[in-house]
């Protein structure tokens, strides 16, 4: 089985972002950047799937600016073999929108003919969560979205999906796609001999135009703006203090 | 004016929640159409009718509804998407899963977790967890949107008088196939509509310890949920996780315990009227959102919180 893991460069979960003053976005400049976590879990469980016996190639792949190939190499020093980066000059947090996304996948899928794409199931910059299900729509292939647990049989996967309720399993037929969930994984760091080996691995690149796949925005973005602002309230001292004020100040109890 | 698809979440039995918000959501764009799919949920399709202002309802019957997958669910919405301009659903695991599948099928943006409709093609959503606020604007002439249920009020069970309309299952997809599903059982109100919500998070260092803010939980008939940190110690399920890839929650009163308040759990919560906040470590973030803080020990002070809910009941 090979298997194609999209990772995604994106602003570092521990950064606060500032919204821009002009109103135009967020500012990414001078900012640190690391691989989407959910691409990272998905990027976990394909090397484990190989490192099982259960697949025989990972190529990740990114999206992005010259810099999206670091991204790359994160993803082949934790254990991917080869890498493709499609390069971009278009801001991938709004300009380079998710059914874009999902359009230069499908391209790429096309000429690598993985049997699972295994993704993130949200990307922590847009916070869509669609990509995956583009993909596999556009595809024709069944979605197993939000995973906790990739088990693989014959012919297919059975995923266990984190669902509001609670947990569901599903049988999908390879080929397929799965959106990684929080719990499927912890991922592993790449240790100092993997991350020299990963700068030797190959990065193959392409251009959208290549790709024949046209990617202008549907959505645009007509204003981005700092939400308003909760204020602090106050300390309470003990628990009749705050008993007190649930219910004569809040109105709450 | 727009005819609006919304795509109706159930379990056959009852019509949950997130459909009414998203049906809400739905009036304010144009009239509602309520699609239930589904296996024997007949008196479902009779509950989405008497929702105030939904005009339809279209009704297919059939096993592969049952459970439906993403994959089949999609391919029937998108076979009686043509009479509609705004296709809907809410922004749940259900919703999440197939909204995007019906947009890209339909070669269109799908626009996600809106929490404000400013026009026909306008919306307003956030990005960043709660970071920064988008207002966006479609050149798709057909919508498919998710709503944050929390941003919407629902619409009414009862004041509406629909036709029911039946319709065929279009032919399965055979991609994919429901093998079975583990609910968290419980008594309690479901986190994303109560009125009130105490969560743990990894301070309460045990599941066994979550004992303490599931007492506190009854005496106030609130809903528990949980920061990522407590889902992935294990000491309660994954549908506890409040925040940016979790649940999103607006409750009048939202008691955090042993929760730093990470900006990704801030996300899920910060729109909620009161917060409370208990925490052993002053300079805990969550005090940054936090109406009233409580700094100190929450093995001693949730049980007194707990015992002087009761004693005034009592009283
Ligand atoms: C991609 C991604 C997505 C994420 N999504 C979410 C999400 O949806 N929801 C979410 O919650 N997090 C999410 N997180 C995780 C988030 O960044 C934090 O790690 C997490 O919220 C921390 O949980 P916590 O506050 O319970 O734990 P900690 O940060 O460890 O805080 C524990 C707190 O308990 C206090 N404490 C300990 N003992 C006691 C005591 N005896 N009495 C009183 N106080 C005590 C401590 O002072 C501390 O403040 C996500 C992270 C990533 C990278």
């Amino acid at each position: 089985m090979k298997i194609l893991v999209p990772v995604k460069r994106v602003v570092d979960y521990n950064v606060t972002v500032r919204v821009k003053a002009d109103g135009s976005g967020v500012e990414t400049a001078n900012v640190k950047m690391s691989m989407n976590p959910f691409d990272e879990i998905a990027n976990e469980e394909a090397i484990r799937l190989k490192e099982a016996g259960n697949a025989t190639e990972v190529v990740a792949v990114s999206i992005g600016e010259a810099k999206a190939q670091e991204t790359l190499r994160t993803a082949m020093a934790m254990g991917a073999d080869r890498a493709i980066h499609v390069a971009t000059d278009a801001r991938t947090d709004t300009e380079l929108q998710p059914l874009a996304v999902a359009k230069l996948l499908r391209a790429v899928v096309e000429r690598e003919q993985p049997d699972l794409v295994l993704m993130g199931k949200q990307a922590i910059d847009d916070d869509s969560n669609q990509t995956g299900q583009m993909l596999a729509a556009l595809l024709g292939w069944p979605q197993a979205t939000f995973a906790s647990k990739v088990a693989v049989d014959d012919g297919g996967l059975e995923v266990t999906r984190e669902i509001d309720a609670g947990l569901e399993r599903v049988a999908v037929k390879l080929p397929a796609i799965v959106t990684t969930d929080l719990r499927l994984n912890e991922p592993r760091y790449a240790s100092l001999p993997n991350i020299m080996k990963a700068k030797k691995k190959p990065i193959d690149q392409l251009g959208p135009e290549e790709l024949g796949v046209e990617t202008s925005p549907r959505l645009t973005y007509v204003r981005v703006e700092e939400p308003p602002k909760r204020q602090g309230g106050v300390r309470v001292a003990d628990i009749d203090e705050l008993l007190t004020k649930l219910k004569t100040e809040a109105g709450v109890i | 004016m727009a005819e609006v698809l919304v795509v109706a979440e159930h379990d056959n039995a009852k019509l949950d929640k997130a459909t009414l918000h998203a049906v809400g959501a739905g009036a304010q764009m144009g009239g509602v159409t309520v699609l239930v799919a589904g296996h024997g949920a007949g008196g479902v399709a009779e509950a989405a009718a008497a929702v105030d202002g939904v005009a339809k309802v279209v009704h297919v019957d059939d096993a592969m509804y049952e459970n439906p997958v993403a994959e089949d669910l999609a391919a029937l919405v998108v076979a009686m998407a043509e009479g509609y301009d705004v296709i809907a659903g809410g922004s749940s695991t259900f919703g999440k899963n197939l909204m995007p599948r019906v947009a890209a099928l339909l070669d269109v943006a799908q626009i996600s977790d809106v929490v404000e409709i400013l026009g026909d093609d306008t919306f307003k959503r956030f990005i960043y967890a709660g970071n920064a606020l988008a207002t966006v604007k479609t050149v798709d002439a057909k919508k498919v949107i998710t709503v944050r249920t929390t941003a919407f009020p629902p619409a009414a069970e009862s004041g509406g008088a629909a036709t029911v309309e039946t319709i065929q299952a279009v032919a399965p997809t055979e991609l994919a196939r429901f093998l079975g599903r583990e609910v968290s059982a419980s008594e309690r109100p479901e986190l994303t509509s109560a009125r009130v919500v105490v969560s743990g998070g990894r301070g309460l260092g045990s599941g066994e310890n979550f004992a303490v803010v599931e007492g506190l939980a009854d005496q106030l008939g609130a809903a528990v949920g949980a920061s990522r940190a407590a889902v992935d110690a294990g000491y309660v399920p994954n549908d506890y996780q409040v925040g940016q890839t979790g649940k999103i929650v607006a409750p009048e009163l939202y008691i955090a315990v042993g929760i730093s308040g990470a900006i990704q759990h801030l996300a899920g919560m910060k729109d909620s009227k009161i917060i409370v906040a208990i925490n052993k470590d002053e300079e805990a973030p969550i005090f940054q959102v936090a109406d009233y803080g409580l700094v100190g020990d929450l093995f001693q002070l949730v049980p007194q919180l707990t015992d002087a809910l009761k004693q005034s009941k009592a009283a």
